[in-house]
């Protein structure tokens, strides 16, 4: 491709390849006559999507559709619990929990027949109505799909496709029609903030580095998600790399880069081998590399994996690991704007902050500040995890309450237990507890009651579970990953953690809660780098919350929520035992004896607290105190 | 990543000494070029051995004591190989008290190896993991992927054997 007339005219001709899965698309232009576009995330994979797409195409082979009815292999839907999906298209219909087995039952019954396959419908789970479009379910209603808007309905393997939904056109308008300055001027009034966690404003870091004099800059993705529970960016990756190449080439030319890396986590291989595609897809077509769409600008990008450390995460420890070093950080200032990648201006900026910056430039800044609140502009992506119905991927607008959320996009707590709290921002984040279910979520409002947006991990927690040992096995994380530089990190938190243990062993003082308050503060003050200056924040916002909790496993020797081992016994309970015998045949140790049709006993001494007897119990008659 | 002191001998073929040779050519001069290099090390030769690791100081200039230093960093690298088959014994407190010790050493007396090592002809790995959460079936084993449980002493070695006997 030689110029932006070109590239229009690509889009145009493509738009035929996609027409049939757009609401307002003419049947004229339809290339085939159905598609069937089905998940090929990293969640729907596990559960065999592959198999269920290759299974397609053998089905059509045998019956002579190949070449009326096309598989798009897509990136992520987002309803990663009712994987795998697929749907069919012009109608729409949409399948869940897919086998590789019902592929037949697609083919012959609704390709053939004419008629959806009952089973694979989708019933709302509270009104047990079937649902048959995807954007139907009350997973969508409150959602507002952004950067993740190609996840799910295009290819991403095939440039094409993207290029037909608008695709590498703001980076042909930004090259041809702006000038540095007016790329900034736009995100300035988008008020785009960083998607990472910090939400530093996007277009300061970019001024600084522009003004930065150097003979040469760099542009970083950092692509090395790690917090436990989060998979935003790698969804983003695996469903539209190219929206994430395209911002990158647009910062390039903001600042005067020539050169930009995608930082990526080794453990991701789809991701990987997506972006690996699209790079060469995009230089192929002249959209990275020399004089991109004849403007005299050239962008080059590669990609660095990472070797499996979650501080690389932060961006001076990522610069380190892409030089070749420990990823170790470095004290700041200077920021990496001003001295970054081997002590040249570099812009870091994360996945979903860059996913969003094509469509900023296309609609204008004006579309983006109608989504969001009035300091936090436009959507975030979370993943929905813990104890949640819909766990899964989801965006929504700045300033959706946490209700919404897990009530209405994730379809509430199963199982009848009440929402505890809702754990945002991995380790470095937060809880925010039932009271204040409806507080909107946005960057300010999440400082203010303790917790921090983070990259968007949102992990629900319901009664059963004990807010000190979800303080535990988060620092259990951050000593692990601490890389051990500086002192208050490497020693503090392993002291915090010990003091953590005592307390869920039931050998906690009162004296001990005060030290852990204070250990907290040292280190959030004196740690280098956001990973120990954040590491004491889930245990300083479950003891805000929770302090009852804490103090009752100190004066009382009691786990509440009866999670922590030490302080739990498991009894039966004599009157409600049936004599099934059901828990004495699954108990690993033979802790449990008595006579068939008799109450039965746990001997204490041997109990192991495994908890099985009470998963296997079905008369309620295993308690735990 | 731990440092182990038993140390293997290095053996490499025709084609894994190519197209490393070939990798390091072409990161000879790129900045930062030890990192893709010890990854394409990792992936090549399925750990770090120290012939190696010489190779990359030379021609990409770098210290050994530099490698060294990245390579213990992440837990990517590995300085011992690791074998085809990985056997993970589970010793949570379930699978403990059911007899994972057991079964645990037997393995270890069968393969001449102890936890944490691999076998000569780099085909089995031994390593005792904590809890994975499978208590009701006590005591479980994994091997690469699959999960064996309920085993006895006996069913462990028998688990053992179909393995010996593969390639």
């Amino acid at each position: 491709m030689k110029n932006w007339s070109e590239l229009k005219e690509l889009r145009d001709s493509y738009r035929q390849n996609v027409a049939i899965r757009l609401e307002d698309g003419t049947e004229s232009d339809f290339q085939y006559e159905k598609e069937i576009l089905v998940c090929a995330g990293t969640g729907c994979i596990s559960s065999k999507s592959g198999d269920v797409i290759q299974n397609l195409k053998d089905e059509l082979e045998k019956h002579g559709l190949a070449d009326k009815v096309r598989i798009v292999s897509t990136g992520c839907f987002g309803l990663c619990a009712q994987g795998p999906i697929a749907i069919v298209y012009p109608e729409g219909v949409f399948y869940h929990l897919v086998k590789p087995k019902d592929a037949k039952k697609i083919v012959e019954q609704h390709l053939i027949d004419g008629k959806p396959v009952e089973k694979l419908l989708y019933h709302d789970h509270k009104t047990k109505e079937v649902i048959n479009k995807l954007l139907d379910t009350p997973f969508y209603h409150k959602q507002k799909r952004l950067a993740l808007r190609n996840c799910g309905r295009i290819d991403p393997e095939r440039i094409e496709e993207y290029i037909a939904f608008d695709g590498y056109q703001a980076l042909a308008k930004v090259v041809n029609e702006y000038t540095p300055d007016d790329v900034l001027n736009d995100l300035k009034e988008s008020g785009l903030k960083g998607r990472g966690g910090a939400g530093f404003p996007t277009f300061m870091k970019w001024s600084f580095a522009k003004e930065s004099p150097s003979d040469q800059k760099y542009i970083i993705c950092n692509a090395d998600e790690g917090d436990p529970g989060a998979f935003m960016d790698r969804s983003v990756l695996e469903g539209d790399p190219h929206a994430v190449i395209e911002a990158m080439a647009i910062a390039g030319y903001t600042i005067g880069a020539n050169q930009g890396y995608v930082y990526v986590r080794a453990e991701y291989p789809i991701a990987v081998k997506r972006l690996r595609i699209g790079i060469e897809q995009a230089k192929a077509n002249g959209l990275l590399g020399k004089n991109i769409l004849g403007s005299g600008f050239d962008f080059d990008l590669d990609l660095k994996l990472g070797a499996g450390a979650f501080v690389c995460g932060e961006e001076t420890a990522l610069l380190e690991s892409i030089e070749g070093h420990r990823g170790e950080p470095r004290p700041r200032p200077p920021f990496p704007a001003v001295k970054g990648l081997f002590g040249k201006p570099t812009v870091v900026n994360n996945v979903e902050t860059y996913a969003n910056i094509p469509q900023i430039i296309l609609k204008g800044p004006e579309w983006f500040t109608e989504m969001g609140t009035e300091k936090s502009k436009g959507t975030k992506v979370f993943a929905l995890g813990g104890n949640i119905v819909n766990t899964g991927l989801v965006e929504v607008p700045m300033g959706t309450t946490l209700r919404e959320i897990v009530e209405d996009i994730g379809g509430g707590i199963p199982d009848g237990k009440q929402f505890k709290a809702a754990q945002t921002g991995g380790p470095s984040g937060g809880c925010i507890p039932v009271e204040h279910y409806d507080v909107p979520i946005d960057y300010d409002n999440l400082t203010e009651i303790g917790s921090m947006m983070g990259s968007g991990g949102l992990i629900v927690m319901d009664e059963a579970n004990c807010m000190v040992d979800i303080a535990k096995f988060f620092l259990e994380f951050t000593v692990e990953e601490s890389c051990g530089k500086c002192v208050p990190c490497r020693i503090g938190t392993k002291r915090l953690l010990e003091i953590l243990e005592k307390i869920t062993m039931g050998k906690a003082t009162m004296e001990d809660l005060d030290k852990m308050e204070e250990l907290c503060l040292h280190i959030q003050e004196n740690s280098l780098c956001g990973l120990g200056q954040t590491a004491p924040n889930p245990v300083l916002s479950t003891y805000h919350y929770f302090k009852e909790e804490y103090i009752a496993h100190v004066m009382e020797r009691r786990c509440p929520a009866g999670v922590c081992k030490n302080l739990i016994t498991y009894e039966i309970d004599e009157v409600a035992c049936t004599g099934c015998t059901a828990c004495a045949r699954r108990c690993p140790v033979d802790a449990i004896s008595g006579n068939v049709k008799e109450a039965h006993h746990i001997d204490q001494s041997l109990c192991i607290k495994c908890g099985q007897c009470l998963e296997a119990c079905r008369f309620h008659a295993v308690n735990v105190g | 990543m731990s440092v182990k002191e038993k140390v293997f001998d290095f053996i490499e073929t025709e084609s894994q000494h190519q197209e490393f040779e070939e990798c390091l050519n072409n990161l000879q001069g790129v900045q930062g070029g030890q990192m893709p290099a010890l990854q394409e090390a990792q992936r090549i030769y399925g750990y770090l051995p120290v012939e190696v690791l010489e190779r990359i100081s030379k021609k990409l200039d770098v210290p050994l004591e530099k490698l060294y230093s990245t390579a213990t960093f992440y837990s990517q690298f590995t300085f011992v190989p690791k074998g085809k088959y990985t056997i993970s014994v589970c010793m949570g407190t379930a699978c403990y008290v059911k007899g994972a010790g057991d079964i645990l050493d037997s393995y270890a007396t069968s393969l001449k190896i102890k936890p944490g090592e691999t076998t000569p002809d780099r085909k089995f790995t031994l390593e005792s993991v904590r809890c994975i959460g499978a208590c009701g079936l006590a005591p479980v084993i994994t091997v690469n992927e699959e999960v064996y449980g309920r085993l006895t002493k006996k069913k462990g070695d028998k688990v053992l054997v179909t393995y010996l006997n593969q390639e």
